[in-house]
C-alpha cells in the first residue's frame, strides 16, 4: 500500500516541471502544453484527496477542471493562430502588441 | 503489485514530462504529453476513480492533444532553438526558482500528510464509481455542472471569434473562409 503523500509529491514534481517549462521556453505552444501538465498535476492531487477522505467530491474537482481545460485550450489555440497570422512567428518574444 | 505500477508510472510521467518541456521539436512535446496522460490515468486507476482515468484518456489524449497537433500543423514546425536565452539571468534563476518551489512544496507534503493513511472508495464507490460521481453531479453540483455548459459555449464562440480571418480592409467579410 503506497501512502498518499507519494501520490502528492509525484503531483508536486509534475507541478514543478511544469513551472520550469513555462519559465524556460520562448514557443507559446511548449508554454501552453508545460500549463496543461500543471493542470493535471493538480488533478492528480484532487483524487489523491479524494481516496484520502473516502468522499467523492475531490473527483468531482477534477472533472470540472477537465471541462474547465478543455474551453481554456480551445481559446488559447485560438489566440495562438491568431498571434501567428500577425507575426508569423509563435514565439512569445515576438508577441509585442502594445509596443512599437 | 500496486507499488511496482506506480513507481513503473511514476518515472514515465516524470520522464515524459522532462522529455516534452526539452525538445526542441514541437511535435515531440506533443506526444511526451500524451504519454504523460497515458501515466497519469493509470494513476488515477490505482486511485480508484476508474471514470475519470477513462476521460483522462478520451478528453486529454484524444481531443486535446489532436487540437494540439492541428495547432502545430497549421502553424508549421518551426526548428528554431527556442532555448536560447533572451532576458539575461533568466535560465539560473528559473531552475533556483523551481528549485525552491519543489522544494516548499514537498516539504509541506511530507510535513502535513506522512502519517495519513488512504480512508479508500469503497464505501463511495459501492454503486460503481461513475454512478456515484453522476448522483454528486446532478445533485449537490447542480448548479457548477450548469455554469460549465455556459462556459463551454462561450469557449466555442469565442474561438470562432478569434480565430476568423479579418479581411484586408477590415470592414468587407472575406468569402473564403467566411
Amino acid at each position: 500500500m503506497i501512502s498518499p503523500s507519494a501520490y502528492l509529491a509525484l503531483a508536486a514534481i509534475l507541478f514543478s516541471i511544469g513551472v520550469l517549462g513555462v519559465l524556460l521556453r520562448r514557443n507559446a505552444l511548449v508554454i501552453f502544453m508545460s500549463i496543461e501538465l500543471m493542470l493535471n498535476a493538480v488533478n492528480l492531487t484532487l483524487i489523491t484527496f479524494a481516496r484520502m477522505r473516502g468522499t467523492l467530491d475531490g473527483q468531482v474537482l477534477a472533472f470540472f477542471v477537465i471541462a474547465v481545460a478543455a474551453a481554456e485550450v480551445v481559446v488559447g489555440l485560438a489566440i495562438i493562430v491568431a498571434m501567428f497570422r500577425r507575426k508569423q512567428s509563435a514565439s512569445v518574444d515576438d508577441a509585442r502588441l502594445f509596443k512599437w | 503489485m500496486e507499488r511496482v505500477v506506480f513507481y513503473l508510472m511514476a518515472i514515465g510521467a516524470v520522464g515524459s514530462a522532462v522529455w516534452m518541456i526539452f525538445a526542441t521539436n514541437t511535435v515531440h512535446s506533443a506526444l511526451a504529453l500524451v504519454a504523460n496522460f497515458f501515466a497519469l490515468a493509470v494513476m488515477y486507476l490505482l486511485l480508484e476513480a476508474h471514470f475519470l482515468a477513462i476521460v483522462q484518456i478520451i478528453v486529454y489524449a484524444g481531443a486535446i492533444m489532436v487540437l494540439f497537433l492541428f495547432v502545430i500543423m497549421l502553424l508549421g514546425v518551426d526548428r528554431k532553438d527556442s532555448l536560447r536565452e533572451t532576458i539575461r539571468f533568466q535560465v539560473p534563476l528559473a531552475y533556483l526558482f523551481v528549485a525552491g518551489l519543489l522544494g516548499l512544496l514537498i516539504y509541506t507534503v511530507r510535513a502535513a500528510f506522512d502519517r495519513t493513511p488512504f480512508q479508500g472508495l469503497q464505501q463511495a464507490n459501492a454503486a460503481g464509481n461513475t454512478q456515484g460521481l453522476g448522483r454528486l453531479l446532478f445533485t449537490h453540483y447542480l448548479f457548477p455542472f450548469e455554469v460549465t455548459s455556459l462556459l463551454l459555449i462561450v469557449a466555442a464562440i469565442g474561438a470562432m471569434v478569434i480565430g476568423k480571418r479579418r479581411a484586408p480592409s477590415e470592414t468587407e467579410p472575406e468569402d473564403e473562409d467566411a
